[in-house]
């Protein structure tokens, strides 16, 4: 009997002492479990003498149960401790994470995914088209002979050729070639965007680059006017500039339209007003645009009488810069990463 | 084209206001750039007129001018112009007017000011002060009838509208022509010049002179009139001013008259002095080889047959179309002149001024197109303005070679037509209105058409949507409604590689690697850095005809060099890891046809590890940071490649693995090799990844097929393993992964060195043994196992080191 004492007060100093969940669990085993000094007691209890075993036996459960419930108030109390303690010794929650390397996209691949997401949306599909181009896609088949004055615009870059091939290579100066080349192929409904690389052969400034985007859009089918020129195009600016911004049409003229337009959105920056920005105009010029020319739509075999259709084109550097407040184009091919890590 | 809104005013009224206005063209097509407000800010400035000039006491070069600005009292100022002189009129700017700096052109208000000792209250201003243009070697002297005392703004004021011209337009390189847009835009009237002039001398035209067109195709009609008794001097001031306004130097009255009727109709003008040519006589024809003459801007020019000339019975006279020769010039002692009013073809204008590198404003005019009727409306204004200015007479009638008479354009305009193309009908009163504005002839044909004609000027309408762009613009692009597409929606179209591409694209941003795009041009030298001459052998790089620059003067047969010149080049700025990509074309020329454009993705790492927040450590990037983001690149591309130990050129042997769907190469990754990467200037380890991408389309995972979870227990057991270091360590792991009872394998040590023996290293797997049927019993795990290890003895080599439970 004293000794079971001696070991319930052995047992509940050692648990005052135990201060964590390691040492309480610990103390757990030591004393109630499967080879703890308790559980071994109990065992023991057949080999007493029957007289002894009962109040012994009796003794031991309480003492189990005691201990069971000093436990469980000690396991609390620590379990509290160990909050109070993580709460009191809290961290600089503003050092920063640990890092990872982070890529994105390039701006102009951002904007040109958005452009392309903005047209899927109304139908347009992506067709992608050769870079190296023959001049008769670039240029003829456009309504752009080799006389046209339209050509001093479109400065080239011309490919060296073999003596013996007569017809003439060039990087593309547009994306429209590549209306040819889809309608060449499909009938009508067509409904495309053509987004890709052109070249012209130009000094660089801030303005000017020698290659950029393009994103050309085509649609024909029976029945399509200028007013769903105008209705697609407003649509499309407003997705990439904001519903709120107004869009005009200017009469323009490019050889493969007619009529022919060329777009433009009220600068954001002045509302319409004028400012340096806008050149004073109040207006941003975004694309070009008009009905596509029936002689192009013969040219790849439609008739002209049951087919119209519109083709615009946007320049995917300037609607980046217009909506970034980008001021010089030569920033994008630079390839400087403290600029591409700015988008 | 610079429209003096002045001048315009004399052929159409302006109703609107200049901002107005300019709007309402812009939209129409006629697009004003630019508006010049002439005389804004002169306030203060006056018309005076120079009573004295005296020598400055204390400097040579100014004088002292006394002005009357029509007050009681003159003014002195202090005058530095060379051309100033007793009697002018002139531009007197009292203190505190707005002006330009003499020197730098920038605004500038007028202060009293002490000129070496002189008190000088105002100013005798120079163009370039009035802002009215670059010049300021003297003053301006204004016409003698300028009304002393009067703002200058009421005598020179202006408006100048600058215009954008598109190459269809001729018409807008003209007064009369803008004239006309403003009448449609404002529904007002164009009031045409007077043409009417009195022939007086007594022979004809035909008597005195002859033209022999020997080319009908590059000269369609060849109009000739003869002044004489002209006497040549300066032309009055408003001719000057005229011509001053749209931006021509005045020279003499015969040459001014001929570039202001230039200016007013379209038509470019030439005047012969008569007695120079010989023979009296006029011969179009095509130069002979070897033929040369001297242009007015006194350059010798060689000439080629390709070239049509103006010549005499013996030589060439002018350059047809483009300028004129100094033999036949005009001077001040002609007194007899031949006028040209004549209508070359378009394509051969534009091809010689672009072999001579000779733009004028006659070459700009015929290249865009012009109607031969136009010649006669202007040869009939310029001898009219002859007589008038220049004192001439006439003779009777015009010489007048117009081998084959064009006819007007007539149009057939159907209503269905309008509707078709602009979505609207138009009324009949609406179109008719619209075109007679503009100067067309338009006849309602019922009950359905109408019959166009296109006036002389307006050479570019020549079908039914050229008259509906007409009327659209007319009518108003901003009138017309907007709508939104309706109708069928074509079938998708499918292009696997793009979307791969695409997707590629998304997966190297978020496995960390930043989206770079490069020029396509380079040197062949370049490519031959990154890649065997063979390859180049092959595919021979396409060379640009016209390069910018030998740096860009071919195109790139691959993207190696441009990763490594953006990684270079970023690592000179930057610390830590450079991470980057690019997806683009590599062009591959091809025998017969256009190049095969492959489309690539190239990328490279390189730089240092980065630590904890991002700083750079210490430590060297290795392969397997290159290889670790791939496999990210990879997994979260869906595509499933193997890695397999290869060779590449540029790529350091040893470490560098090819790419492998199945058993096709489709890419290649592997460090660079320090020589290649020193030709780029970097300094430290870098790594370089390339993928053809319609190459990987094999390698997609196709459709994800879903497997149920397990619902039984996983045992993890330990495999260390001894194989020699030949062994590749994926072989050893796809053959524990085989075992259809393993779910899992996953490498967790690799051991090389003492206590093993050499040639041997120590790869430690923790392998999940699991089944989609049952738990598994102690002994199937072990059995499984035992399988596993007898294989990788047998097919290995490998031997077993030891195992925990």
């Amino acid at each position: 009997m004293a000794d079971l004492e001696a070991l319930r007060s052995r047992a509940l100093i050692e648990l005052s002492a135990a201060g964590d969940a390691a040492a309480l669990d610990a103390w757990r085993l030591a004393y109630l479990g499967r080879q703890g000094a308790v559980t071994r007691v109990l065992r023991g209890l057949g080999e007493l003498p029957a007289e002894e075993r009962r109040a012994v036996g009796a003794m031991a459960n309480a003492m189990r149960a005691d201990l069971e419930g000093a436990l469980a108030q000690r396991q609390t109390e620590a379990e509290n401790a160990a909050i109070a303690q993580m709460e009191a010794g809290g961290i600089d929650v503003t050092l920063p994470g640990r890092e990872g390397l982070v890529g994105r996209l390039h701006p102009i691949t951002q904007t040109l995914r958005e452009m392309l997401a903005a047209l899927g949306a109304m139908g347009f599909q992506v067709a992608e088209g050769p870079e190296v181009e023959w001049e008769y896609y670039n240029f003829d088949a456009l309504r752009i002979p080799w006389y046209h004055p339209s050509r001093d615009s479109q400065d080239t870059f011309w490919l060296e050729q073999k003596p013996e091939s007569e017809k003439r290579v060039l990087l593309r100066t547009q994306t429209s070639p590549n209306q040819i080349r889809f309608m060449e192929k499909n009938q009508p409904p067509v409904r495309v965007a053509v987004p890709g690389r052109v070249y012209r052969f130009e000094a660089t400034d801030a303005t000017h680059e020698w290659m950029f985007h393009q994103v050309e859009l085509l649609a024909v089918d029976e029945g399509i006017s200028f007013k769903h020129m105008k209705g697609t195009l407003t649509q499309f600016a407003r997705a990439l500039f904001g519903q709120d911004r107004e869009v005009r049409f200017r009469c323009h003229y490019f050889p493969f339209v007619e009529p022919g337009a060329e777009v433009d959105i009220q600068c954001g920056l002045c509302g319409g007003a004028g400012c340096r920005s806008c050149g004073g105009e109040g207006w941003l010029e975004i694309a070009g645009a008009g009905m596509v020319h029936r002689e192009i739509l013969e040219n790849v075999g439609y008739d002209a009488d049951r087919y119209t259709g519109f083709a615009a084109g946007f320049g995917v550097e300037r609607i980046a810069m217009l909506r970034h407040g980008i001021d010089d184009i030569r920033n994008f091919y630079a390839n400087d990463l403290r600029f591409l890590r700015q988008f | 084209m610079q429209v003096s809104l002045k001048w315009l005013s004399e052929y159409v009224p302006l109703t609107l206001p200049a901002k107005e206005l300019a709007e309402r063209l812009t939209l129409a097509g006629v697009k004003v750039e630019k508006i010049i407000s002439q005389g804004e800010g002169w306030d203060g400035v006056r018309i005076g007129e120079v009573l004295e000039v005296e020598q400055h006491p204390k400097a040579d070069r100014l004088s002292l001018v006394t002005v009357d600005v029509g007050e009681e009292e003159s003014r002195t100022v202090v005058c530095g112009a060379p051309n100033v002189a007793i009697g002018q009129k002139i531009a007197f700017a009292s203190v505190g007017a707005h002006l330009r700096d003499g020197h730098t052109g920038e605004p500038a208000v007028l202060k009293a000011a002490v000129i070496r000792g002189v008190e000088s209250a105002g100013m005798v201003c120079s163009e370039r002060e009035l802002g009215l243009s670059e010049a300021h070697e003297g003053i301006l002297v204004l016409p003698e009838d300028a009304p002393v005392g009067s703002a200058l703004q009421d005598v020179l004021g202006d408006t100048i509208f600058e215009l954008e011209v598109t190459p269809n337009r001729p018409d807008h390189l003209s007064m009369l022509g803008v004239a006309w847009e403003v009448a449609a835009q404002t529904r007002v009237k164009v009031k045409e010049p007077e043409r009417v002039y009195q022939e007086a001398a007594a022979s004809t035209a035909a008597q005195r002179t002859s033209v022999t067109i020997e080319d009908k195709e590059l000269c369609p009609r060849y109009l000739a009139g003869i002044v004489e008794r002209v006497k040549v001097g300066p032309s009055p001031e408003w001719l000057q001013a005229r011509l001053l306004a749209a931006g021509m130097r005045p020279i003499n009255n015969i040459v001014d008259i001929t570039n202001f009727v230039m200016l007013e109709t379209g038509q470019p003008l030439h005047a012969f002095d008569f007695r120079k040519l010989g023979g009296q006589r006029i011969v179009v024809r095509r130069a002979k080889a070897g033929e040369r003459m001297r242009t007015l801007d006194g350059a010798d020019r060689e000439l080629t047959p390709e070239m049509l000339v103006i010549a005499d019975a013996t030589k060439p006279v002018a350059v047809a179309g483009v300028m004129g020769g100094s033999d036949a010039e005009v001077t001040s002692a002609t007194t007899t002149i031949l006028l040209e009013a004549a209508n070359f073809n378009p394509i051969s204008i534009r091809g010689t001024s672009s072999a001579l590198s000779l733009r004028t404003e006659a070459s700009i005019r015929f290249e865009k197109g012009l109607h031969p009727e136009l010649a006669s409306v202007a040869a009939r204004r310029a001898m009219k303005l002859f007589i008038e200015i220049a004192g001439g007479r006439a003779a009777k009638g015009l010489v007048d070679a117009y081998p084959a008479k064009r006819s007007d354009t007539r149009v057939v305009v159907t209503r269905r037509r309008i509707e078709q193309v602009l979505g609207s009908d138009l009324s009949t009163t609406q179109v008719r209105a619209a075109l007679t504005e503009l100067g067309f002839g338009c006849r309602w044909v019922p009950p359905d058409r109408y019959v166009v004609r296109a006036p002389y000027w307006r050479t570019d309408v020549n079908i039914a949507d050229d008259v509906v762009e007409e009327l659209a613009r007319v009518v108003g692009y901003d009138r017309i409604e907007a709508e939104s597409l309706a109708g069928a929606v074509p079938p998708p179209i499918h292009d696997p590689v793009r979307d791969l591409r695409e997707s590629f694209k998304d997966a190297a941003t978020a496995a960390g690697l930043q989206e770079v795009i490069t020029y396509p041009l380079t040197t062949t030298e370049v490519l031959l850095a990154v890649e065997p001459a063979g390859a180049l052998e092959v595919h021979p790089p396409l060379r640009l005809e016209n390069p910018m620059s030998s740096e860009q003067s071919v195109m790139r047969t691959s993207l190696r060099a441009s990763i490594l010149q953006t990684i270079a080049s970023n690592l000179r700025r930057a610390r830590g890891t450079v991470a980057v990509f690019e997806s683009a074309r590599a062009y591959l020329s091809t025998p017969d046809d256009l190049p095969d454009e492959r489309q690539l993705i190239v990328g490279g790492v390189g730089g240092v590890r980065q630590g904890r927040w991002g700083e750079p450590t210490g430590e060297a990037l290795d392969f397997y940071d290159a290889k670790g983001i791939l496999e990210e690149v990879f997994e979260r591309a869906g595509v499933e490649l193997a890695f397999r130990s290869g060779e590449e050129y540029g790529l350091l042997r040893g470490r560098t693995a090819e790419l492998v769907a199945g058993e096709e190469r489709v890419g290649v990754l592997g460090q660079v090799h320090p020589q290649l990467a020193s030709r780029f200037e970097i300094d430290g380890d870098v790594f370089l990844f390339e993928l053809n991408v319609a190459k990987l389309l094999p390698a997609r995972k196709m459709e994800t097929r879903y497997r149920p979870q397990s619902r039984f227990p996983a045992v993890t057991q330990d495999i260390a393993l001894l194989v020699d270091a030949a062994v590749a360590a994926s072989r050893v792991q796809e053959l524990i992964a085989s075992s259809n009872l393993v779910a899992e394998v996953r490498l967790f040590d690799v051991f090389e060195g003492p206590p093993l023996p050499e040639g041997k290293r120590s790869l430690a797997f923790a392998v999940h043994f699991q089944s989609n049927e049952k738990t598994l019993t102690d002994a199937d795990v072990a059995s499984a196992r035992e399988r596993i290890v007898r294989r990788l003895q047998h097919e290995l080599g490998a031997e077993l080191r030891g195992s925990q439970a």
